[in-house]
């Protein structure tokens, strides 16, 4: 186990930057989820700290020591890949003790760590089985045994569900987070999937075009996104954006589009009539009389909640229901977003204007 | 309700003809789509072959019938110390031969393989060889050893290296290095442009993660590239021994069979015999005696290209 240290990391391939200076801290044992859109160049770095890309210009270090210019044999990293790359002439037992075998461990060395690797994944009774003779599931955890095997001090992850059906992509979910907190081995973990690095992560980093965007707790960043892109990236539904003016006479509210009055509890400073960006997330609207009027367009009922799309200003909101409200489209409603939960946006850069 | 029962058609399936139930009967045209290929076979494979062997049991000549001789002919060929001398040769041409063409082809699969610059016309450019018409190239390579034009003889003296022109062709030894030469030359563009397209089939990620699991250069080609490629190099490789042990027109046109039978190969040695020599048997008997050396390199690609059990899907055993 080790601490991770990325500091102003870039990368260009040829004249082409993809990574605008990353600078990442991670501590020893946590597990941070890089997560973002393709093309945000989250695996770049993935693959950056696992040796197989160079870094052009920055340090990585793993514990305290510069990787820069170390192989990535000598890194002492383990990665699960997305394809999940077993070597498919290979068994179970032996695609997981190829690496100790490759270090030239003794067989008995070889078995024991197999064997103990297996039970903690529910291996064992695969060990003899080739890659093909495998379910989805299984290939995943045997990918993961392959890691465990080596007991490295940092484990990557690159988007290793993605390849899995969606049932089972919860179940292994919550599998790898569960022997995340039993190894307590330092992972980095690739994403685009936005309810993975909720559910999975003690600590997230959000990636868009090559920068950092914002890095936390999960719900920091739901609670608090530092910009728009965080705010629309994190949660599900996305949260609802509405384009207007702050107004200040007395009363701090927010002029929604076709004068919309929506409430803000406070406003910052000098911010009278500057355009915004309201954020209100779907399950921060309630109804209530002295609501927005809003009509409804589309109502979906999940069981546990519903979902209701709704024209909110001539603009299309979506908000989340627990209670069991009759609704029916073309009604009207009042939509109140909860004053204290609201986010404020500066319209020009994006930037989160309230506390 | 007022409503009446619609009469029913007659179901008419059961009252088609003989013909419109053929017609419609999947083995029946599938029977048909078969029988071009099968006419082929018969008339282009299974009947000379079996003719070859017919003939191999009589003394047929060109112009006369012949008398069912049973094994004389082998006999005769037993005896012959010339039939001997080319197996001998077939053997170490086959065997040098396809040796050379597995290594020159493997590395060159895994040169074109890496990034370089160029590598399309590379690639183009390996299979020139394949592409020349083989009595082409074997004539080019009779003026490349020929005993007194040869550029190489020519190259050497200029540079000073010799006093007089190397006797390629005129020698046993330099002979056999010669038209083993140009069956390397010839031969190398099939095996590098299909291990070549077996090497794409490997999947990049393994390579990175035999890296990260702490593989140098050479553990990667022994333990990922060298086993995932085994199928392909067995399908190859038999087919380049096959080629090989059956080649007629490179040593036709170089040395036919000289100096003194040392590059005779016994399809070239069938060839004298039964169509310049006119001995139909004899030379239909050395044709058939290849029979056993093709059948046995046939079976030891047979083992050797059984479904490995790590390809195979279902099977739990």
């Amino acid at each position: 186990m080790s601490s991770v240290q990325i500091r102003d990391v870039r990368k260009s391939f040829g004249n082409f930057e993809v990574l605008h200076g990353v600078t990442i801290p991670i501590e020893d044992g946590q597990f941070v989820v890089l997560v973002g859109p393709s093309g945000c160049g989250k695996s770049t770095l993935l693959r950056m700290l696992a040796g197989l890309e160079n870094i052009t210009s920055g340090t990585i270090s793993i514990g305290d020591r510069v990787v820069n210019n170390v192989q990535p044999k000598e890194r002492d990293i383990a990665m699960v890949f997305q394809n999940y790359a077993l070597y498919p002439h290979m068994t179970v037992a032996d695609n997981m003790g190829f690496s100790l075998k490759l270090r030239n461990a003794s067989s008995d060395e070889i078995n024991k760590r197999v064997k103990r690797a297996a039970e903690i994944l529910a291996l064992s009774p695969l060990l003899d089985r080739y890659p093909r003779q495998l379910s989805g599931g299984q290939r995943q955890r045997v990918a993961m045994g392959r890691a465990i095997v080596r007991d490295p001090q940092v484990f990557l992850f690159d988007e290793p569900l993605s390849n899995l059906d969606a049932k089972l992509r919860v179940a292994m979910r919550t599998e790898i987070k569960e022997l995340h907190q039993r190894l307590k081995t330092t992972t980095v973990y690739v994403t685009h999937d936005q309810i993975e690095a909720m559910t999975m992560a003690d600590k997230i980093v959000v990636m868009h075009d090559g920068i950092v965007e914002q890095m936390g707790t999960p719900l920091e960043l739901y609670d608090k996104p530092d910009n728009q892109f965080v705010a629309g990236f994190i949660g599900s539904p996305a949260m609802n954006f509405l384009k207007g003016h702050v107004r200040v006479n007395g009363v701090a509210s927010f002029e929604g589009p076709n004068g919309v009055k929506l409430p803000l509890k406070t406003a910052p400073a000098n911010s009278d009539g500057r355009p915004a960006v309201y954020g209100v997330r779907p399950e921060h609207f309630t109804i209530a009389d002295d609501g927005a009027e809003a009509e409804i367009i589309v109502v979906e009922p999940t069981g546990s909640e519903t979902q209701v799309f709704a024209k909110l200003g001539g603009e299309q909101v979506v908000a989340v229901f627990r209670e069991r409200h009759q609704f029916n489209p073309g009604d009207k409603v009042r939509l109140k977003p909860e004053p204290s939960l609201v986010h404020l946006f500066d319209d020009a850069t994006g930037k989160r204007m309230n506390a | 309700m007022a409503d009446v029962a619609i009469p029913r058609a007659k179901p008419q399936m059961t009252e088609a003809g003989a013909w419109a139930q053929l017609k419609h009967n999947r083995n029946w045209l599938g029977f048909w789509f078969m029988v071009p290929a099968m006419v082929f076979l018969i008339f282009f494979l299974a009947y000379p072959l079996g003719l070859g062997i017919w003939l191999s049991f009589t003394d047929t000549r060109i112009g006369r019938v012949g008398q069912f001789i049973a094994f004389e002919n082998y006999e005769w060929l037993w005896d012959d110390s010339i039939f001997w001398l080319s197996v001998f040769n077939t053997l170490l041409y086959t065997f040098v031969a396809s040796a050379f063409k597995f290594g020159i082809g493997l590395y060159l699969a895994l040169l074109l393989n890496e990034h370089m610059p160029f590598k399309a016309m590379l690639r183009a450019m390996v299979l020139i060889p394949f592409i020349v018409p083989t009595v082409l190239s074997a004539l080019a390579f009779w003026w490349i050893f020929d005993s007194q034009f040869s550029i190489i003889s020519w190259s050497l003296k200029q540079l000073g290296l010799i006093n007089q022109n190397i006797n390629f062709l005129g020698d046993t030894t330099w002979a056999r290095i010669c038209v083993i030469f140009a069956n390397i030359w010839r031969g190398v563009p099939f095996v590098a442009i299909t291990l070549l397209a077996g090497l794409q089939t490997v999947s990049p990620s393994l390579y990175e993660a035999a890296t990260l699991d702490g593989a140098t250069r050479w553990q990667n080609f022994r333990y990922i590239t060298y086993p995932l490629l085994t199928p392909i190099i067995a399908v190859v490789m038999t087919f380049s021994v096959l080629f090989t042990f059956t080649d007629f027109q490179l040593i036709w046109a170089m040395t036919r069979g000289g100096p003194v039978n040392a590059t005779h190969l016994m399809a070239t040695l069938s060839y004298q015999r039964a169509i310049i020599a006119g001995q139909l048997g004899e030379g239909a008997a050395i044709s058939s005696a290849m029979i056993p050396f093709l059948l046995a390199a046939i079976m030891v690609s047979w083992f050797g290209l059984q479904r490995r059990k790590w390809q195979q899907g279902e099977n739990n055993d």
